[in-house]
């Protein structure tokens, strides 16, 4: 199960690992990014609303 | 997401409703792509053919699935807004858009690391990518119609009509560019000729899909509270109602 | 007094729309006119080369037929918009869509027919010969109304908005790609000497849906955009 020999043979994804890493990097990135990206607007509305009330 | 629960709640309702939802989707979508990233890297073996650079459809697969999901998803609730004149049914429309728009500009950009060091070029004109490319832009022409709108019912039913022309667009340009391709002998490698895939490659496929799935759910939730919140603001579809309720209901 | 049937409304909108049009000539120079530069911009730009130019061919004239059709929807609903005839329009009797389908043809008669009267010239212009410049003609023939169609519905989506010139390109270019692929393609296989038969089957296919649907969508958006 565990096929990788070591943490540099994982990282290096057999000579491919800019590939595969900038693949999963940007998902992963888009993805935190745009869970802030929601959190923080609502943080804004929330307050735009509480001011105008 | 059941469609009874749209024609009796309003947006008052389903604020914190949402909320209480959104932690079991997360949870749900953390699981699930822990999972599917566990049995992508550590257990399907390394391919043949691809070497370990195939380990991207881990993601690009989901990605592009996602992608044409959410705007199938999208567009069903345009037209349920348009057909029931209901509120809530274009927010839901409008909440699920960028989140569909990521998941199109991902499948693109793994979809490029994908085909580089497997295929040698970045990019080709296949049906698979093309009609993903133009996936992107409807999503991109959605999104901005909307902005460009400043009345909230005209913006709500205008992008809705775009989103449900845009459905029947991508399936035509699937098969154009395909028949088109075929007819160009040495044109373009298709990109679509996946590897014989061991069952541990589909499982780890099939859990990321579910994993983007539930996280898509989760956020398209988040985003549908900050939508109702803002539109309190506004007095434009005739409906008076406290702002201080909507945001004590949080 | 009765009242007019669908096919009185029809020729009504397309007479108005014409007479209107022979009021601004410049109109239908314009659409030509734009054509033709922009055609000869390409061979400045990649050379002057006549297997190169005839390679680039059907993309470069259809493409550009294309952007010709997508500027032209400026002046599809706005006049009327603006002097408040497009609300009383709404209000006629008469099915909306039909009164869509005549003000699309009267459009595509000021704005599209020339580019495709003109195309064989163009083709000369790019090496094109006997064959493929009338496969060209027809395809554009077959292609230029469907666009028109098509583009009305963004017309109609982004009425009166503020920069709604490049919002339409961006709305309207995803839904033209078929029409493209289908109309290049087919002078492209005239050109290596297959038969063109299934593109220019597709386009026909392309203008009968389009008009089946796209007056209808455009008919939506207009009441919409109107409300």
């Amino acid at each position: 199960m565990q096929q990788w020999g070591s943490l540099t043979e994982f990282w290096a994804m057999g000579g491919y690992g800019l590939y595969v890493w900038t693949s999963f990097g940007a998902t992963a990135l888009c993805m935190v990014w745009e869970v802030l990206a929601v959190w923080r607007r609502h943080a804004s509305a929330a307050a735009e609303s509480r001011d105008v009330s | 997401m059941g469609i009874n629960w749209f024609k009796y709640s309003s947006p008052q309702t389903f604020h914190p409703l949402a909320g209480r939802m959104i932690p079991w989707f997360s949870a749900a979508a953390l699981v699930l792509i822990g999972v599917g990233l566990y049995i992508g890297f550590f257990v399907a073996p390394t391919d043949f053919q691809q070497g370990d650079a195939y380990r991207i459809i881990f993601v690009h697969v989901p990605a592009a699935w996602m992608s044409m999901f959410l705007y199938v998803i999208m567009a069903a609730w345009a037209g349920l807004g348009l057909g029931l004149n209901a509120r809530p049914s274009f927010m839901m429309a409008q909440a699920i858009a960028p989140t569909g728009a990521m998941f199109t500009f991902l499948a693109l950009l793994t979809g490029a690391m994908w085909g580089k060091p497997t295929w040698g070029a970045w990019w080709v004109w296949d049906a698979r990518l093309t009609s993903e490319l133009i996936l992107l832009f409807q999503y991109i022409g959605i999104i901005l119609l909307r902005a460009s709108i400043d009345d909230l019912r005209r913006a709500d039913r205008a992008s809705a009509v775009l989103a449900l022309v845009g459905v029947v667009n991508v399936p035509i340009i699937y098969f154009s560019v395909r028949w088109w391709n075929t007819l160009h002998q040495g044109a373009s490698v298709s990109m679509t000729a996946s590897p014989k895939m061991a069952t541990t490659m589909v499982t780890a496929m099939l859990v990321m899909t579910l994993g983007l799935w539930m996280y898509s759910i989760a956020v398209t939730l988040a985003r549908m509270r900050c939508v109702i919140v803002e539109r309190e603001r506004q007095p434009s579809w005739g409906k008076n109602s406290s702002i201080q309720e909507v945001a004590e209901a949080r | 007094m009765s009242q007019p049937s669908m096919s009185e409304a029809l020729r009504g909108v397309i007479r108005r729309d014409l007479l209107l049009a022979m009021r601004h000539r410049s109109d239908v120079a314009m659409s030509v006119f734009f054509v033709v530069i922009v055609a000869s911009l390409f061979p400045l730009g990649v050379g002057p080369e006549p297997a190169v130019l005839r390679t680039i061919a059907s993309g470069v004239l259809w493409v550009t037929a294309l952007l010709a059709c997508l500027l032209s929807l400026g002046r599809l609903f706005t006049a009327d918009y603006l002097d408040g005839v497009l609300e009383q329009t709404l209000l006629i009797p008469q099915p909306l869509a039909v009164l869509v389908v005549g003000k699309v043809f009267a459009h595509w008669v000021i704005s599209g027919l020339p580019v495709v009267l003109l195309s064989p010239l163009l083709g000369l212009q790019f090496g094109l010969g006997g064959d493929s410049l009338a496969v060209l003609t027809l395809s554009l023939l077959l292609g230029t109304p469907t666009l028109s169609m098509i583009g009305a519905i963004g017309a109609a989506l982004t009425l009166g908005l503020r920069g709604s010139g490049f919002l339409v390109a961006l709305l309207v270019l995803p839904l033209f790609v078929p029409v493209l692929i289908f109309g290049a393609g087919a002078v492209t296989n005239s050109l290596a000497g297959i038969g063109s038969e299934a593109n220019l089957s597709l386009l026909g296919a392309c203008f009968l849906l389009s008009l089946a649907f796209a007056p209808w969508a455009t008919a939506v958006a207009l009441r919409i955009a109107l409300e």
